[in-house]
């Protein structure tokens, strides 16, 4: 299984990034907390539109199965749901700790955009 | 001609001045209301409408039939109104600024031209002064298509006043591109030459030649008529803040009728304007107030 985390950091330490089209890291994960990829977002990060769009189509392309991260807006969340990745929503802290709640499942996962566009 | 009002600062009396002047000249003008997300010279011009036209952009419908998720349509879309996500290409409609290159590019054809509705354009008269003006869909952010198809209503026999809307953004820049003459409405206060600046700054590169009207031009500072006179912007006219007017203006009265000594002004508007179209390079002008 490939984890997605929105993060601030390159590391599992670093802070979750609330935004999801507009992190500045994706970090791909196993379940054991290894990291596999270390993606830069700075493209979409400063994209005048677009980005939850974008954002998608890079987790999508990596075969990414679940994302964890504080909000998702209509047009990522589109993207994401085309694409079979389960969305956890409202997370908060480090990465480490998110992954912990994804493990005891202590996730919340969107059944929709949790926000609205343009948040 | 044609004639473009712009701002930067929205509330400085663009509509005022474009409503004023397009009567004054009769048969001889047409006003096209450009501010197609609130159009409201209507108000003032109470014009008879007698057409209606919708205006459409083209947006991508994909058959995936013959899609072989090449992929090459999110490529090249600056705007990502379409995308592909694994075996599936989606389309963000909304999104679409209409350009036609993804269905341009792909090699299967597998693009077809659907559309959506920006607004409609709306055609009439108010009195004997020809009247245009865009209605911007509710919900639709785009308003630069629209603005185009107002603006193919532009007759060139005519001298043809584009009321613009406020900013200095790309609804602003669509509007009075092509004008032959960019009156700038302001007002004498610190926000009103802040947003001139930036207004004068955007349009200037379209080399059109450009005037100032100081509106409520008893209050405030002198900054924007030092600012003028830097710049060699013609002072063209300068309206006091005046409660006849303003209780015109309350009661959708055009300033020409709530104040009737402004009709023989409007006309020396018009003439001087003509002039500096055919003279451009005319230095500051002291308006008489």
């Amino acid at each position: 299984m490939r984890i997605a985390v929105s993060a601030m950091g390159r590391d599992l330490d670093a802070d979750l990034d609330p935004r999801f089209g507009r992190a500045m890291y994706f970090l791909i994960l196993d379940p054991n907390g290894t990291i596999e990829e270390v993606i830069e977002n700075s493209t979409n990060m400063n994209a005048m539109k677009g980005a939850g769009i974008q954002a998608g189509k890079i987790l999508a392309d990596k075969k990414v199965d679940v994302l964890l991260t504080g909000h998702c807006g209509p047009n990522a969340f589109k993207a994401l749901n085309a694409a079979g990745i389960k969305v956890a929503v409202e997370l908060s802290g480090t990465v480490r700790e998110a992954l912990e709640r994804f493990k005891r499942t202590d996730v919340k996962f969107a059944g929709g955009p949790n926000v609205e566009g343009h948040w | 001609m044609v004639i473009a009002i712009a701002s930067g600062k929205g509330g400085t009396g663009k509509t005022t001045v474009a409503t004023s002047l397009a009567s004054v000249l009769g048969p001889n003008g047409r006003l096209l209301d450009c501010d197609v997300e609130e159009p409201n010279c209507h108000i003032f011009m109470n014009p008879e409408l007698d057409t209606s036209v919708a205006v459409n952009l083209p947006v991508p419908v994909v058959d995936m039939e013959k899609c072989s998720l090449c992929g090459k349509c999110g490529e090249v879309c600056r705007f990502s109104a379409i995308v592909l996500i694994g075996d599936e290409v989606l389309t963000f409609p909304e999104m679409c600024h209409g350009c036609g290159g993804c269905s341009l590019l792909c090699p299967e054809k597998a693009i077809a031209e659907g559309s959506r509705l920006l607004g409609v354009v709306e055609t009439g008269y108010s009195g004997a002064v020809e009247f245009v003006q865009g209605r911007l869909r509710v919900g639709e952010a785009m308003s630069p298509p629209l603005i185009k198809a107002v603006k193919e209503k532009i007759d060139p026999e005519k001298i043809n006043i584009l009321d613009a809307p406020p900013g200095a953004s790309c609804p602003v820049i669509t509007t009075v591109k092509g004008a032959d003459f960019i009156l700038m409405v302001t007002e004498p206060t610190p926000f009103g030459l802040h947003d001139l600046r930036i207004a004068v700054e955007a349009v200037s590169v379209l080399g059109a030649a450009m005037g100032v009207i100081l509106n409520r031009s008893d209050i405030g500072t002198g900054d924007v008529e030092r600012y003028c006179k830097e710049r060699s912007l013609p002072l063209l006219m300068k309206i006091p803040h005046d409660r006849t007017i303003a209780e015109g203006y309350a009661r959708g009265e055009l300033l020409i009728d709530a104040a009737p000594q402004y009709r023989e002004r409007f006309v020396d508007l018009s003439a001087h304007i003509a002039e500096l179209v055919r003279q451009p390079g005319e230095s500051y002008v002291e308006a008489a107030s």
